[in-house]
């Protein structure tokens, strides 16, 4: 599938020297090339739009764009979300770049040193599932493996594992430098370059502003693609606050990314501002940790990676440790508030991973507060404390975190910061996580409004899918609500917008009982494949284990007993007389695949991952049949597209309410529209009406008349029709 | 842990359907009065899906030949559990693909007036599980997916869909006021408080922060919503067609004064009641106004202000059957207890509320049942908002549904928690048709404000 050899160019970051990079490259007299795209640089600076949409010189006219300078993908922003997005749009076969501030940055773990978790380790599952990377470098990086809410049934079981930094980016690294069609280079982006080609007039696409070209360099550097997937994170417009200090930055000692922010405001876009935090790192070797309470890893643990049977440490885990916060702790915060501006601010937080400083304001009566000792690496000793995240200045930072048991002598190796940013209401996106104001453009990650490394390593590979398969003018890869937490959250996204960081919880789910960690490869790698976004190597494995699963359920679903002979075989007898399917007896309280082997000797020798597959979807078929209904209904709407370019104006008898709010969304989906809040029956109503009278219009142009004269006069006038 | 089968041995131990209840679907078959409701001549009733023609059957004798398929013939229309005649009119088959919507469809055109109408929206309503009122806008949808909209039929068609669509939504919480608007608020309340309990549990449980006793609490959350048998429903309901009108006849607990917890419980289970109904019925004994020379002295005075406070209460003196009492001597001596006041207890007609019966010899009680179906007609026949029937009954079929999961959710044990969860999706889903959607940040927003989450 990759023919594209390996390469790893890096261009220095300052100006001349890729100036210099640049013509050797080219061969091309660099001046020459800078003078013709200036015009094309379309840096959405000057309002005035019909003027500089008159300036027709095009790149592709004027000078070729060699292959040094052009891709097909540009992926800006090395977090989670680049990360992703690079390697997906690499793996359709597009020829992406990954431009990233710094090289070392990449798969950095600005926050937690954790992976996965309830909801959130579905989603990593899914990446894994569509040939991510995030599932498959947790698990040869991670420390300490868990399966959250074990006790809770499957459907909502949250692999996850707590993740050591170093390994992390070490191995992230190494898999991106070797990935074929990927190439990787420093540099900061100061803006977008749109095309200069006028615009064919769309009815009702006012918003449209123009199609993206490539990026332009602080240096001055343009590079050229026609699909471009942003993912800076907190880096537009970063501002971190410790105490009552603000400075800009993106993450501690790395640069805030203002340019974009800019270049992204004028091009019409909706920015606001949303603030998180982060703890202090603390030095293990000044904490006692013989009094608290440890934590240890599943054994054995559990891969993300459906490609994985176990993973690298898993005979070396970790442990986590307990604390808590005491009234002592809380007074000293309370006496010291004033003392933050972060808190001061209006910005919106996550009410879900609050501060300390809020959880102490909002809930008063609580005493205590948990906080878990986390490890960050094998080969150091900081500790992440879980549950403080804070912007006290660093002396009270100190003070406090001394008030708590085991960290009476605790070194802060580094204190704890809020960082407030800028987001893209991310209203603006297009299922594909294109813009649906500049085409080419892809936004994903915590630019949108989400929070946490899962949410933007699931929007990356999606940008990154879309854009290659755009790239390669095919059909884009579309998750539903109904297909994975994926599209639950994308879908959540476009069509509510954000108040707070997002934040993926099972609960934002419909269809939680279908949409598991155990089949997140059943429900997406086969559509992955057929996308083009999956390896071969992927899809081998997949094959067998599909073969299996579906043996494994013909089985258990052709293997019927009366309840007399079920009990011969050690089950619980009932009087009804009813044959049932062993799939049937795994919805008995308790019952096991094991219990089936004796009878289905043929189920002994199949994967225990497939047991446990079939497992749950036995204990579950009752209310899966019934979830299936619900799917098929839902689906029903998902499959009634409405066209991008629709003219809402023309649309009769709408709200003015309705109207703005449909011509905002531009929902893909008949089904999208009714999510929109406030769109009424009527006005869904009188959309079908028009999409239906559209669709029909080619027919009326024709002159075929409709339904007029008998049913006999139209048969002739058909007839004759076909003579002619 | 997954009991799906227990739930289904208790579901069929407590008289329930076995299988789980759907959500509507596309397989389902849907009805509606496609007129306008209110006072017109006739009323056509459509019928779309799979098993519009086992509708048509089973709402028609069995022996009348099934009509030829888009010819009106006459029928008389039966109700197809008890086989009364409910009116004489046409019904219309449409065989699909030949049809409005595409599918196997009927038409009943039957007279206009509101109890007629009604015995047939329920009549057909009980003709199978996989039939059921068709939701806004679901005919022109099933046209639409069928291709069967052109673009003459759709403009025809604005009206219909208006009167389809949320114009019903609105009213019916228009008709919703007062108390019940208020109760179904309270309801939705609960649920949502339920639903956040378990939601946090299993999005936070991991949190230490969240206390071992919230799925119990979540249950007791949704118990209000949901009474359980024995405790709180105690008001017996029975339906019972009473001159083409179906009444839903609730027994209360009697009302009396007492020290008693419980039983003072019952007292206000029934007032609660009380103030529901649309129409209260006191049957006191005829000793009650006789026995005691002091006015009033031997009806219960709680009783004397249920009757005193709704003007609308008709009371029935029983045991008229009783040696040596009078018809008109008791009738006096009970207006004066319950009025004081002779003249408002006859004003008229239709403002009648006083009749004397006997349950053991049924003396009165022709009478009575004469006067009440006239009361019955001059309230609900000429109502002014004409479709409430409409709304009612969807309001009626979407509550069971909403107790039937909540039932499901309480019998459910703690390892099935998603289970649970799942079953006041359901519920919540229900009664959201009636209250507006329940969204799940509305149950975030609860989650994050009864716990401290954030690890």
């Amino acid at each position: 599938m990759f023919k594209v050899s390996r390469r790893l160019v890096l261009v220095s970051h300052t100006a001349t020297l890729s100036r210099n990079a640049f013509s050797t490259l080219t061969k091309t007299p660099f001046r020459a090339l800078e003078h013709s795209t200036r015009a094309q640089v379309w840096s959405a600076r000057s309002s005035l739009l019909g003027q500089v949409r008159s300036v027709t010189l095009a790149a592709s006219q004027a000078l070729p764009p060699t292959p040094e300078t052009s891709y097909d993908v540009i992926v800006v922003g090395g977090g989670h979300a680049g990360s992703e997005a690079c390697a997906a749009a690499a793996r359709t076969g597009a020829k992406t770049l990954l431009l990233t501030q710094k090289l070392d940055t990449i798969g950095e773990m600005s926050c937690n040193p954790s992976f996965g978790g309830v909801g959130k380790g579905v989603l990593v599952r899914e990446i894994d599932a569509l040939d991510g990377l995030c599932g498959r470098i947790s698990d040869l990086a991670g420390v300490q493996f868990r399966i959250l809410n074990r006790s809770k049934g499957p459907a909502v079981h949250g692999p996850r594992a707590q993740i050591d930094r170093k390994l992390y980016k070490k191995h992230m690294q190494a898999a991106l430098n070797e990935y074929p069609n990927l190439t990787i280079k420093a540099g900061s982006v100061s803006d977008i370059v749109l095309g200069t080609e006028i615009l064919p007039p769309t009815p009702g696409q006012n918003n449209v502003q123009g199609e993206i070209k490539g990026i332009k360099l602080e240096s001055g550097e343009v590079i050229h693609a026609p699909k471009v997937v942003i993912t800076t994170g907190t880096f537009l417009r970063g501002e971190i606050h410790i105490g009552l200090e603000a400075y800009p930055a993106g993450r501690i000692d790395e640069e805030a990314s203002i340019g974009l922010s800019d270049s992204l405001a004028q091009a019409g876009f909706e920015l606001s501002r949303l603030k998180t935090g982060t703890p202090p790192r603390l030095d293990g070797k000044t904490i006692d940790f013989s009094e608290l309470t440890p934590q240890y890893g599943d054994q054995p643990a559990s891969p993300f990676s459906y490609l994985n049977k176990e993973v690298a440490n898993g005979h070396n885990q970790l442990a986590c440790y307990q604390t808590s916060t005491n009234p002592k702790t809380h007074e000293i915060i309370r006496n010291n508030l004033h003392k933050s501006i972060h808190i001061r601010e209006t910005v919106k937080g996550p009410r879900y991973c609050p501060s300390i400083e809020s959880k102490i304001m909002r809930f008063t009566t609580k005493e205590a507060h948990t906080i878990w000792l986390e490890p960050e690496g094998y080969d150091n000793d900081v500790i992440y404390p879980n549950g403080i995240s804070m912007t006290l200045p660093e002396k009270e930072q100190i003070e406090m975190l001394r008030t708590i048991k085991g960290l009476e002598n605790v070194t802060v190796l580094r204190c704890g910061y809020g960082v407030e940013y800028d987001y893209v209401d991310p209203r603006e996106l297009k299922r594909t996580l294109e813009t649906h104001r500049i085409r080419g453009l892809y936004l994903a990650g915590q630019i949108n409004g989400t929070t946490g490394y899962e949410e933007a390593a699931a929007q990356g590979i999606l940008a990154g899918i879309n854009a290659g398969l755009a790239a390669k003018s095919r059909a884009p890869l579309i998750l539903t609500r109904a297909d994975a937490y994926i599209g639950v959250l994308v879908d959540d996204l476009i069509t509510k917008g954000v108040e707070e960081p997002y934040r993926v919880f099972t609960s934002r789910s419909e269809y939680r009982l279908t949409l598991r960690a155990d089949n997140a490869d059943l429900r997406l790698t086969r559509k992955g494949y057929e996308a083009g976004c999956v390896t071969d190597y992927r899809w081998n494995v997949y094959q067998k284990m599909e073969a299996q699963m579906n043996r494994g359920m013909q089985l258990m679903n052709e293997f019927k007993l009366s309840p007399v002979k079920w009990a011969e075989y050690g089950f619980g007898k009932s009087d009804d007389g009813v044959k049932r399917s062993a799939i049937e007896m795994l919805g008995f309280p308790n019952a096991k695949m094991l219990q089936f082997h004796e009878a289905i000797p043929e189920l002994k020798d199949m994967d225990p991952a497939v047991q446990n597959k079939i497992e749950i979807e036995g204990a579950y078929s009752v209310y899966l049949r019934r979830q299936g209904a619900e799917v098929t209904a839902f689906m029903r709407d998902e499959a009634m597209e409405l066209p991008s370019d629709i003219d809402y104006s023309a649309v009769p008898n709408l709200s003015n309410e309705n109207r703005t709010k449909l011509e905002r969304h531009r929902p893909a989906t008949l089904g999208a529209a009714k999510r929109i809040e406030g769109v009424t029956p009527t006005s869904i109503v009188e959309l079908l009406k028009y999409v239906q009278r559209t669709k029909r219009l080619p027919t009326m142009l024709t002159g075929e008349p409709i339904r007029s004269g008998s049913r006999k006069d139209r048969l002739r006038q058909r007839l004759k029709a076909k003579d002619l | 842990p997954y009991h799906v089968c227990a739930v289904q041995r208790a579901a069929e131990a407590q008289g329930r359907p076995t299988e789980l209840r759907y959500t509507e679907t596309h397989l389902d078959t849907i009805f509606a009065l496609s007129t306008h409701p209110g006072k017109a001549g006739i009323a056509v009733v459509r019928v779309s899906g799979p098993q519009a023609k086992s509708v048509l059957k089973s709402m028609t004798l069995a022996k009348a030949p099934f009509p030829k398929p888009r010819q009106a013939v006459t029928r008389r229309l039966l109700c197809p559990q008890s086989h009364e005649l409910l009116d004489k009119g046409m019904v219309v088959w449409f065989p699909g693909p030949r049809s409005f919507t595409g599918e196997d469809s009927v038409e009943f055109h039957c007279h206009g007036g509101k109890a007629v109408v009604d015995g047939i929206l329920r009549g057909i309503g009980n003709t199978g599980p996989h039939v059921r009122l068709a939701e806004p806008g679901e005919f022109s949808r099933r046209a639409f997916e069928n291709n069967k909209l052109d673009l003459t039929e759709v403009e025809g068609l604005a009206d219909l869909l208006n009167a389809e669509t949320e114009a019903q939504r609105r009213l019916a919480l228009r008709q919703a006021d007062g108390g019940l608007k208020n109760l179904y608020e309270t309801w939705r309340t609960q649920l949502i408080k339920s639903m956040a309990l378990i939601e946090a549990l299993i999005d936070f449980g991991e949190d230490e922060n969240i206390e071992d006793d919230v799925y119990d609490n979540a249950k007791r959350q949704a118990a209000i919503v949901s009474p359980i048998p024995g405790t709180t429903r105690d008001v017996v309901e029975v339906s019972l067609d009473i001159g083409g009108y179906p009444i839903l006849i609730g027994d209360t607990a009697g009302l009396r004064s007492s020290q008693d917890e419980i039983e003072m419980e019952g007292v206000r289970r029934a007032q609660d009641r009380i103030r529901l109904a649309d129409i209260n019925i006191a049957i006191l004994p005829a000793t009650d106004f006789l026995s005691s020379s002091k006015v009033g002295g031997g009806v219960d005075p709680i009783v004397l202000e249920a009757v005193r406070k709704n003007p609308k209460t008709m009371v029935l003196i029983n045991k008229m059957d009783l040696p040596g009492l009078e018809n008109d001597k008791a009738m006096a001596a009970a207006k004066s207890v319950l009025w004081g006041d002779t003249s408002l207890a006859d004003g008229g007609e239709d403002q009648r509320r006083l009749w004397a019966i006997s349950c053991q010899t049924g003396d009165g009680i022709g009478r009575f049942l004469n006067d009440f179906i006239k009361i019955l007609k001059d309230r609900f026949e000429n109502s002014v908002s004409s479709s409430t029937s409409i709304t009612q009954y969807r309001h009626r079929k979407h509550l069971e549904n909403c107790i039937q999961s909540l039932d499901a959710f309480l019998d459910l044990s703690a390892d099935d928690i998603v289970l649970g969860a799942e079953e006041l999706r359901h519920a919540a889903s229900d009664l959201g048709r009636i209250t507006g959607r329940v969204d799940v940040e509305e149950v975030l927003d609860v989650v994050f404000r009864e716990f401290c989450i954030g690890k």
